[in-house]
């Protein structure tokens, strides 16, 4: 029998297909992956390293495998090290999808850490729900989600503005400009910063929107200028962002009379744009680099003289991702206690984390813990003012942890539970992006 | 009442002088070369981070970094003219695949060079501060791009209409075989002429830089505003002005009407109307050759 060069391609074609099929028929549930006992613990890194979104994903990567390093370096997770699967989501929404697919079904992950973008992790959440799996969203988001399948480590809308408005409203005046980028979170943001500026008695002079990546802000500050309110509160995000400060300053209007409150503009960004054009502007987040506790100086410390500390700064989003990697590993701990290594899920590991605590000797901005029914964070929103060196003062500080509610503005909606997303009228609604 | 009629219609010259400047590098290589240059935002990227290098390494003022990333990206320009782009001049679909290759390569060249995280351009002081006249408030640097947009306009009139040069490139944009057979060396010109694009594109990027970040892929914003810019004015340098002006004032004066988001939807609309109806654009140079 002659073996020709087609028919072997022919058999290559079947055979491999034949390979492949296990894994494409499998339903859903089955497909959940395990974990087995004494190997390494697989968990995936899905962020940009190239591409519009590279600036704040390439620092999530790298503070991920500092934190993975650590945790291993201190004994692994049950004596088990972690092993990351990193991947490159180049910007892309299709290939966040497409990569998220690859490490559940081939590299078998337990668990997902990544996104910086409420637009990708829209767009994994299906893949990840429909195996079943666990996705880590290490930053802020606008919340009005309530999956089984998610985490998230950094402050919701409500946590966010709750009081960063009353703040600004008490020490500048009460009328405010909203300006933000044009998509889906700085919409939400605003949405929860309307509820919050109506209590503190503010007055809303206008609200602008800014295509993502423009660097035109000469109208928006024109109506700014003849608006004249007493402080902006600021949602754009990215490369705009440093070109909204830079034109402030370069259209005349004054940091001390009409300063930014804004919900991005950290470390990365008053870097980038240079710190005179940062100095005197406001910033909520749960983190600063120059947060003054022996775990932060740790912290820092430890990061920037690692090899993954090149770029020479810690950030929220940052800390907030590497506090992931310690929620995975306690919650991780609390399910194989619970259930036996062989028998954890990714399901397991999201119940176990209800409560989970990353103690203060941990994490950077103090003690934080996982809400049971919503599995988003309870923190300390803390204001900072960005310094004539382009670092932060914190100026103050939440008294008292600040819980986490993705509905708290569409109270009609209903609560979000462990199950679901439970409406007011007794019906329970499951996996809701 | 007057401040917020006229402050507006200022507003407008100055976004109409920033579409402009990342616009003429572009007119010039299309109009007179005939090439769709897709790399043209790669250009502005390349001039942004010349200025960056120049001025963290030797720390060159700002005002001369401009004429020198005019210079480095031009031959830079040139390279890539003598060694891709001649091959290509009668092939307009091949040249427009080639350009967007270089584009992709110069983008990763540039972010194994210069990494991934945003650098930033330090400008003089007097360029961040702004200059208030009884109840007009201009900001300096717009009015210094708007000196820049002029002074560049003005050299490439010049070159184009008072030097040998410039009758040379007129010559070749008109009909190439036939300046050709008078000895002229269409090839040099072509050379010639698109490194001076790609110079006036790295000039932009120096201000573009300044004006708000340098990343590997900032160029991508601006080369669509720029083709628009040119498709809308015909191809021509004098209508890629008229489009430029009249295309800021909208901007800024719907904007002042009703939102910034408003506004550019509407800009775009409008395009779209007038491409509809006057296909060859604003100014139509009715060249034969195309």
């Amino acid at each position: 029998m002659s073996f020709t060069r087609r028919k072997f391609l022919n058999t290559a074609a079947l055979s491999s297909l034949a390979l492949a099929a296990p894994n494409l028929w499998l339903p859903g549930a089955q497909a959940a992956t395990s974990l087995k006992a004494d190997s390494p613990i697989k968990v995936g890194l899905l962020f940009s390293l190239t591409g519009s979104l590279a600036v704040p994903e390439e620092d999530s990567t790298l503070v991920m495998q500092y934190a993975i390093d650590e945790i291993n370096a201190a004994g692994g997770v049950k004596g088990m090290p972690i092993e990351p699967v990193i991947v490159d989501a180049k910007s892309d929404f299709k290939v966040y999808s497409a990569k998220t697919k690859e490490m559940i079904l081939r590299d078998k992950v337990i668990s997902i850490f990544g996104c910086y973008t409420s637009a990708s992790r829209k767009a994994i959440l299906p893949t990840v729900m429909q195996q079943d799996n666990l996705l880590f969203y290490p930053t802020c988001y606008e919340g009005a989600e309530c999956t089984q399948n998610c985490i998230g480590t950094g402050p919701l809308a409500n946590q966010h503005s709750f009081d960063l408005i009353p703040f600004m409203v008490d020490n500048f005046g009460p009328k405010v400009f909203f300006v933000g980028s044009n998509y889906v979170w700085p919409k939400e943001s605003n949405k929860n910063a309307k509820v919050w500026l109506e209590r503190s008695g503010g007055e809303l002079l206008g609200e602008e929107y800014i295509p993502l990546g423009s660097s035109e802000f000469g109208p928006v500050i024109e109506k700014i200028r003849a608006a004249k309110p007493d402080f902006i509160f600021s949602t754009v995000v990215g490369a705009s962002d440093i070109a909204f400060h830079r034109q402030f300053k370069q259209a005349g209007l004054k940091v001390d009379k009409m300063p930014i409150a804004s919900l991005t503009t950290g470390e990365i960004e008053t870097a980038a744009m240079g710190a005179e054009y940062g100095a005197g502007h406001f910033l909520s987040a749960p983190y600063f680099q120059t947060i003054e506790t022996p775990t932060n100086e740790k912290f820092v410390d430890g990061f920037l003289s690692s090899p993954y500390g090149k770029n020479g700064y810690t950030h929220y989003n940052m800390e907030e991702t590497y506090l992931s990697a310690y929620v995975f590993k306690n919650a991780l701990e609390k399910a194989i206690d619970m259930h036996g290594v062989t028998d954890v899920t990714p399901r397991k590991i999201r119940d176990a984390a209800a409560g989970v605590k990353v103690e203060a000797d941990v994490s950077p901005e103090g003690l934080v813990w996982i809400d049971g029914d919503n599995f988003n964070t309870w923190l300390k929103p803390k204001i900072g003012q960005c310094q004539a060196d382009g670092s932060f003062k914190v100026i103050k500080e939440a008294a008292d942890h600040v819980a986490p509610d993705p509905f708290s503005i569409y109270p009609d909606s209903g609560k979000c539970t462990a199950d679901g997303l439970l409406g007011l009228d007794g019906k329970l609604k499951v996996d809701l992006i | 009442m007057l401040a917020s009629i006229v402050n507006p219609l200022i507003l407008g010259i100055s976004i109409g002088s920033i579409l402009l400047i990342s616009a003429l590098g572009l007119a010039v290589i299309y109009g007179a070369a005939g090439v769709i240059n897709m790399a043209h935002g790669e250009f502005i990227m390349l001039g942004a981070y010349s200025t960056y290098t120049l001025q963290s390494t030797m720390g060159m003022p700002f005002l001369l970094c401009i004429p020198c990333a005019f210079f480095i990206v031009g031959i830079i320009g040139f390279v890539i003219e003598r060694n891709l782009i001649c091959y290509l001049y009668n092939r307009p679909l091949d040249t427009l695949l080639a350009t967007w290759g270089v584009s992709l390569v110069l983008m990763q060249s540039s972010r194994l060079i210069f990494g991934s995280d945003v650098k930033y351009i330090a400008m003089p002081e007097f360029l961040s501060t702004n200059l208030e006249l009884g109840i007009l408030n201009f900001s300096t640097f717009r009015l210094f791009l708007i000196a820049v947009a002029l002074i560049l306009l003005f050299i490439t009139w010049f070159i184009f209409y008072r030097t040998r040069l410039g009758i040379k490139i007129r010559a070749v944009t008109q009909n190439k075989e036939m300046a050709a057979s008078f000895g002229i060396n269409a090839a040099q010109v072509y050379s010639i002429t698109f490194a001076f694009g790609a110079g006036l594109a790295g000039a932009a990027g120096a201000m573009f830089g300044a004006l708000s970040i340098v990343l590997p892929t900032m160029g991508m914003h601006y080369v669509v505003e720029a083709f628009l810019m040119v498709v809308t004015g015909g191809g021509s340098i004098l209508g890629t002005v008229f489009a430029s002006t009249l295309a800021g004032e909208i901007q800024s004066i719907f904007a002042f009407i009703f939102n910034d988001t408003m506004a550019r939807g509407l800009l775009f609309i409008l395009i779209v109307v007038l491409l509809r109806f006057r296909p060859q654009g604003l100014l139509s140079t009715g060249s034969g050759r195309r």
